[in-house]
């Protein structure tokens, strides 16, 4: 035997700390990890293949159900994709609601993932507040589409639902007071020292790193690089004002701090969206098929996703591809793991916000 | 959308020297993808910088031919050449991970490209 030091743990594809199944073949030395080999494929879907016995209009609603969680953008983005191949103008109000949506999903995916983490290293009081604070964000999903999971809204063309400018009021009051109870809980994440002690300096991504391996989403912006998808101003993110977040460390603490600032930054795009959305139509008659190939790209909570469209003028594409965020952040992982100690696994995973509902299309 | 996107087509021995040229410019990889087509696979390379889109596409006719792997350019092209070797069945060159058909254990195997 080379190295009698050398242990392999398996970390998965069953884990406490994992609510979806992707494993870890851990290297270890005592405690210290030298290497990771992901597998993944546990329930691959083929979901990506339906697109050629569903037609175009209703895979709309097979793109919602890749991903439990960010939903409504992986509907969007598909939307975005069929609309360009065919050049369809979604209406303006469509845009804005599209942006509302999108920006919710988010307030309630990092929600999620602050949770998830606090629970991971062990706080679970904070877990059951932010979670109680993710609920709300629920309820004003599901009073303005009728779903918490499955949202329903976005269809080729435009948006099947349109919100009330009283109701637009009322979740804009909502979100004030919620950005208050967000900056209590948030504050605990930044400030309190067991939670500052699993966090920094673990994990550290380089910038270099970051950008060289694909990394995408708050994975990227924590170690430096201010790039954000919703910048190529799909929807009405154009007429917004926003910049990327962003943060230099690249450890874990970092990756943290740029979801919790960009819950502020959600709260303030709504905020702009409900200024600036006009009343008008809510969607454009769809007539004639799609012929053409386009990447459409837009920014989920765990980053920039892509969608490939490939037609050929029939009611079924020839191909779809999806690139989930979370399969171009799994090299990062794998390069930020050597070197942690194997108490940290479990904090490291989810520092990437791991989707493995979507990796599994 | 407002989005710039350059479509360009290659042939498989430019391969290398093309993604090369785009990493030493900054580039970084975003996504391969493979497409079943019904005289051939055609495979698409992505790659971004200040978000300029720029994807290169080569067509593979035989199966048996192999596909250098661009994971000595980009070592996180590996994931995707093992998803396209599983779902397509393409062989991949020199891939830096090869997981030798065992990344997705999907009952059908090449389940893309029956």
């Amino acid at each position: 035997m080379n190295n009698p030091k050398r242990t392999i743990v398996p970390f998965g594809p069953q884990h406490p700390v994992l609510p979806e199944p992707i494993h870890l073949d851990l290297v270890v030395e005592d405690e210290k990890i030298i290497e990771a080999i992901p597998s993944l494929g546990f329930v691959h879907r083929g979901l990506e293949k339906l697109v050629e016995k569903r037609d175009f209009i209703e895979f709309v609603y097979v793109a919602e159900r890749i991903c439990g969680i960010c939903s409504f953008i992986h509907g969007l983005t598909y939307c975005l994709a069929i609309e360009e191949i065919m050049g369809i103008q979604v209406p303006p109000r469509a845009n804005y609601l599209r942006v509302i949506w999108s920006e919710l999903s988010r307030l309630h995916s990092h929600l999620l993932w602050l949770g998830l983490t606090a629970d991971a290293f062990g706080f679970e009081a904070l877990f059951m507040h932010t979670w109680k604070l993710r609920e709300k964000i629920l309820d004003i999903i599901e009073e303005t589409t009728g779903g918490r999971v499955i949202f329903g809204s976005s269809k080729i063309g435009g948006v099947r639902k349109d919100i009330s400018a009283e109701k637009l009021s009322e979740i804009v009051t909502k979100l004030n007071r919620y950005a208050q109870e967000i900056k209590e809980i948030t504050d605990i994440f930044i400030n309190d020292s067991s939670v500052k002690h699993r966090l920094i300096g673990v994990g550290v991504l380089s910038k270099q790193d970051a950008y060289d391996l694909g990394a995408v989403g708050p994975s990227l912006r924590a170690s430096g690089i201010s790039m954000d998808t919703r910048k190529l101003g799909y929807a009405a993110y154009a007429e917004i004002e926003f910049s990327p977040i962003t943060e230099t460390s690249g450890d874990s603490y970092a990756r943290c701090r740029v979801r919790i600032r960009e819950l502020f930054q959600s709260i303030d795009i709504i905020k702009q969206a409900v200024e600036k959305i006009q009343p008008g139509e809510l969607e454009v008659k769809v007539s004639g098929t799609p012929k053409g190939e386009f990447f459409a790209r837009t920014e989920q909570p765990r980053g920039e996703v892509i969608y490939y469209a490939k037609a050929d003028g029939t009611r079924f594409l020839q191909r779809l591809r999806v690139r989930t965020p979370t399969f171009a952040n799994i090299p990062a992982l794998i390069k930020l793991l050597p070197g942690a100690q194997l108490a940290d696994v479990p904090v490291l995973v989810l520092t990437i916000d791991p989707c493995i509902s979507c990796t599994e299309r | 959308m407002n989005q710039e996107q350059k479509l360009m087509n290659i042939e498989i021995k430019d391969l290398l020297s093309q993604i090369g040229d785009y990493y030493r410019s900054g580039h970084r990889l975003v996504q391969i993808g493979c497409t079943k087509l019904p005289e051939c696979l055609e495979i698409n390379y992505s790659l971004d910088k200040d978000y300029s889109f720029t994807n290169f596409k080569i067509k593979l006719e035989d199966l048996d031919l192999e596909v250098p792997s661009v994971s000595k350019i980009y070592w996180g092209a590996f994931l995707y050449e093992n998803e396209i070797h599983d779902l397509f069945g393409v062989k991949f060159k020199d891939m830096a991970v090869d997981y030798q058909g065992n990344f997705y254990r999907t009952s059908v195997k090449k389940g893309f490209n029956p």
